[in-house]
């Protein structure tokens, strides 16, 4: 945050690679999520109307297929990435997989989500979050999870000719079913439950920008993060991973980015609430 | 008596009559009545090889019987009635023998036709009333010139010329057929009655009855124009043989009519002449009728003005005086007439509906034209608008009709076959009368009506002939699938009056809704699956009903000739999936994962997402409420914090400034 004309240094917490995979997932996933959901709720009249936009449902399948491919792209980078990051920072996968910013849940996850309910309840304080809290990593994981369930399903309905080569024919009617209802679960958790967590939590209110800056305030850090925090004002690395905030022009533009998928988001959520209880047949 | 000298000593006293031709014999004997010289002989061979013959001269001229030779003169008439009684009976009660009871001079006796001394069997050639003679007997007076012509009302003219001329005078006279009729054939030899009076053989009750003497088969001939029974019943109405085939004039291919045209025109060519009833023009254009297909046609017969105009009475100074009922055109046009009057037209027609349409409703009266003109209300083209008359909505038949059907002629304009009929002027195309016939128009619930389902295959099929055979061959024709339940037929698919063409997208995406409607699950299942759902979206592309299942050539799956049976199946999908394989229909196309029994499968499939769904969103719906009073809580902590800091950050600032 810029105040008084001077910039002020933030705390780094995600690569420029990071944020850039995270904003064509949001891309890909919101693209496919509209072109999916119009063959879901067909029975609306949003679908029609939406399948049109798109230029009929050939091209809303193309779109939806090169979305799929960009979704696989951004999932092969980012294990590339872990891959390279191993290397430059962690020497081994056990160190990259078990360090204290491992997204692997570990026990003190279990520690923490039970301190949680319980400061939820008002029976006790706020734990000490360390780098990834353990919604971070459920929403991570969920991630993998989807990837693998819709995009082999996905794959299975993309080439159904292929795959009845070996699969018997109602096996496309059993994938058609878990690739809907999976990415029902996956749009409906991410337009609800993560914007929730990450960006419409009262204090974050109305949108978290550190994912698409990749900076954070060392305010919110020291909050948020506190164990992080510490750990890296005991090791004396804090300092180096302090850079200058962006100038206001580029979080103006973050802001009207974010706001757009909030609100392409928070439509298809309603319009999912529609289709399901007033529109089912 | 002195000038007959008795003679008889010269013949033989045994031979009958020898004593009279003792006298009569002598060719030269002759006497003079009313101031003409009479001749009396008689020729002996003549009169013994005569009928009469054997009778001797008493045997007709009986009062001369047991008299002094010579007798007394006169003798008298000879009784033929004696022996003849019923002939002598006939001929008192007829025209001649009333003539003769009046004492008219003309009137013909037994011997002006028959001869005296001379008689012979009608059989014998040579017999005066044998049929060959029978015209120049009857001709002796009626025949142009002679008195009897000239001074007594015989309305007929040139008989003799005109019956030597007719098939009839030709097949006796020309080509000897003595069974050819003569004048006694019609007349009757004895008992000839003018056509006035009833018990003629030639009145108009009874002339059918005379000519079916020999033209037994005529009737038959004839039902096509007149109902046979209706002769006997109702001649009066009837146009009779003469009507047509004038008397003494019949020919086999040409006859003319009683009225001449000219004779009707004479008033009805006034553009002013009015009904006195109620005003209606009676005026009738003589250019507008040359023009119709009762003047021109192909067969380049006229129609005369008094054919449909019948019961004229050419005798009239108003030949149409007589006329009581309006032209029916069935006298003609039989078959067509029995036709409309079992239609649903004709039968409001016999109710004296008004909203009733007639022949001339259609068809005009005198200008009437035939269906191949272009001019004609008939034609093709013209034929919507014909029947929009009434059948356009808000018009009288529209209003009366209360089946299913609306809007039928705008909706007619926009099918295929109205823009095949009226934009590309295809006069080939279905118009109305193709599907509801011009003339049987029958409600669809009427078992005869050509739209009746069980019939509208067989309509259609006119034109869409091997699609017919199909459909008769599929699982939907009774015949086939042998089911009691009300089965489709082409208009519950292709809609009866805004049939489209099949590869426009509109008709595509409605066939799952016509076959739905009996097919209702399978069509509801077929909606979940990726066609239904593209369907839904409003695109054609992907597989509808028939792609899979054909057609009219629909057939049981289980049937080894279906699209969809195990041999032909993948050749199916193949259509449009290029290298699918038997595996691949193994594809559920109306699949629901709403029924266990049938989709297990699916259904826990289903029903496992769901769970993972609802457990997804309950455990992350619950940790969300759950943080909500927190992190307001921390929102409003912050914002406290922050107006601290800001405050104190003033404090410093003010008591900096304060300082300075």
């Amino acid at each position: 945050m810029a105040e008084g004309g001077v910039a002020e240094r933030q705390f780094i917490r995600f690569t420029r690679l990071q944020r850039i995979l995270h904003i064509c997932m949001i891309v890909s996933f919101m693209s496919l999520a509209l072109t999916g959901l119009t063959l879901k709720f067909s029975y609306t009249k949003w679908a029609a109307v939406l399948s049109h936009l798109f230029g009929g449902f050939e091209t809303a399948g193309y779109i939806h297929r090169s979305a799929a491919v960009m979704m696989f792209g951004v999932f092969i980078t980012h294990l590339v990435d872990l891959y390279r990051l191993k290397n430059r920072q962690h020497g081994t996968w056990r160190a990259l997989l078990f360090g204290p910013s491992s997204m692997l849940p570990s026990r003190r996850d279990l520690t923490e989500f039970v301190g949680t309910l319980k400061w939820f309840v008002g029976k006790g304080e706020r734990p000490a979050y360390g780098r990834w809290t353990y919604w971070e990593k459920f929403d991570y994981f969920a991630v993998f999870w989807g990837i693998a369930v819709i995009g082999s399903t996905g794959l299975t309905l993309w080439f159904p000719v292929f795959f009845t080569r070996f699969l018997p024919g109602w096996f496309l009617n059993v994938t058609t079913i878990i690739h809907s209802d999976e990415a029902l679960l996956a749009t409906g958790f991410i337009f609800t439950v993560h914007f929730f967590n990450t960006h419409l939590r009262p204090e974050k209110f109305p949108m978290d920008i550190t994912v698409f800056t990749g900076r954070m305030p060392l305010k919110e850090l020291k909050r948020d993060k506190p164990r992080e925090y510490e750990a890296l004002v005991a090791d004396g690395k804090l300092e180096e991973k302090m850079e200058e905030a962006y100038p206001p022009i580029v979080i103006r533009a973050v802001r009207a980015f974010g706001w757009a998928a909030l609100a392409v988001g928070f439509s298809i959520v309603l319009w999912i609430i529609y289709a399901m209880l007033f529109a089912y047949r | 008596m002195s000038e007959y000298p008795v003679r008889a000593s010269r013949l033989a006293s045994d031979q009958p009559g020898a004593e009279c031709l003792a006298c009569h014999g002598e060719k030269g004997m002759s006497t003079t009545r009313g101031g003409k010289t009479v001749s009396l002989y008689v020729d002996a061979k003549k009169f013994s090889g005569s009928v009469h013959g054997s009778l001797g001269c008493t045997g007709c001229h009986a009062q001369l019987e047991g008299k002094e030779l010579p007798h007394d003169v006169p003798v008298g008439r000879v009784e033929c009635g004696t022996c003849h009684p019923t002939e002598h009976d006939q001929h008192a009660r007829s025209l001649h023998g009333r003539a003769v009871a009046q004492g008219d001079p003309l009137a013909p006796r037994c011997v002006n036709c028959h001869g005296n001394h001379d008689i012979l069997p009608i059989k014998d050639p040579r017999s005066a009333v044998a049929p060959l003679k029978v015209p120049f007997v009857c001709g002796q007076c009626h025949r142009e010139g002679t008195p009897v012509q000239r001074n007594r009302p015989i309305p007929q003219s040139n008989i003799l010329e005109n019956y030597s001329e007719s098939i009839h005078g030709e097949a006796l006279l020309k080509k000897g057929l003595s069974v050819a009729p003569t004048c006694a054939t019609c007349h009757t030899p004895h008992l000839i009655l003018p056509h006035t009076d009833p018990a003629s053989s030639i009145a108009r009750r009874n002339i059918a009855a005379t000519c079916t003497k020999c033209h037994s088969q005529i009737e038959a001939v004839h039902r096509k124009i007149i109902r046979g029974e209706l002769w006997e019943k109702e001649a009066n109405v009837l146009p009779a043989c003469v009507d047509c085939h004038q008397p003494h004039k019949i020919r086999n291919v040409f006859y003319t009519q009683g009225m001449a045209d000219a004779d009707c025109m004479h008033c009805h060519a006034d553009e002013k002449l009015r009904r006195a009833r109620d005003g209606k023009s009676l005026f009738v254009n003589l250019d507008e009728l040359s023009h119709s297909s009762h003047q021109t046609n192909s067969r380049n017969q006229k129609v005369a003005c008094s054919q449909c105009h019948s019961e004229v009475n050419a005798s009239r100074v108003r030949p149409c005086e007589t006329i009581t009922h309006s032209v029916d055109c069935a006298s003609c046009h039989d078959e067509i007439g029995k036709q409309y009057l079992g239609s649903t037209h004709g039968q409001l027609t016999s109710k004296n509906d008004p909203n009733a349409p007639t022949c001339k409703e259609c068809h005009g009266t005198h200008g009437v034209l035939g269906k191949q003109n272009p001019q004609s209300p008939t034609f093709a083209t013209n034929v919507p608008g014909l029947c929009a008359r009434c059948h356009r909505e808000g018009q009288k038949a529209a209003l009366r009709y209360t089946g299913t059907q609306h809007e039928i002629i705008a909706n007619y304009t926009e099918s295929i076959h109205g823009k095949g009929l009226l934009k590309s002027g295809l006069t080939v195309t279905a118009t109305c009368t193709s599907c509801h016939t011009a003339h049987r128009v029958l409600p669809r619930s009427n078992p005869e009506s050509t739209v009746n389902p069980a019939n509208v295959p067989a309509t259609c099929g006119q034109c869409h002939h091997g699609i017919e055979e199909q459909f008769e061959n599929s699982i939907h024709a009774r015949r086939v699938s042998g089911s009691a339940k009300e089965l489709p037929v082409c208009n519950d698919c292709h809609t009866a009056h805004s049939i489209r063409r099949t590869d426009e997208d509109q008709f595509r995406l409605d066939i799952m809704e016509k076959c739905g409607r009996c097919h209702e699950a399978l069509a509801k299942a077929y909606f979940d699956t990726y066609h239904g759902k593209v369907s839904r979206l409003g695109y054609a592309k992907t597989a509808k009903c028939y792609d899979c299942h054909g057609a009219h050539d629909v057939l049981a799956v289980t049937d080894p000739r279906s699209h969809l049976s195990r041999a032909n199946v993948a050749a199916t999908c193949q259509k449009c999936h290029a290298g699918a394989t038997r595996r691949f229909a193994g594809y559920l196309t109306h699949a629901t994962h709403h029924d266990p029994r049938k989709y297990p499968l699916l259904f826990y499939t289903f029903w496992g997402m769901t769970a993972l769904l609802l457990g997804t969103f309950v455990v992350g719906g619950v940790h969300t409420l759950l943080w909500l009073p927190r992190a307001l809580q921390m929102r409003r902590e912050l914002r406290a914090a922050e107006a601290e800091s800001r405050a104190t950050a003033e404090k410093s600032a003010n008591e900096e400034k304060s300082d300075g």
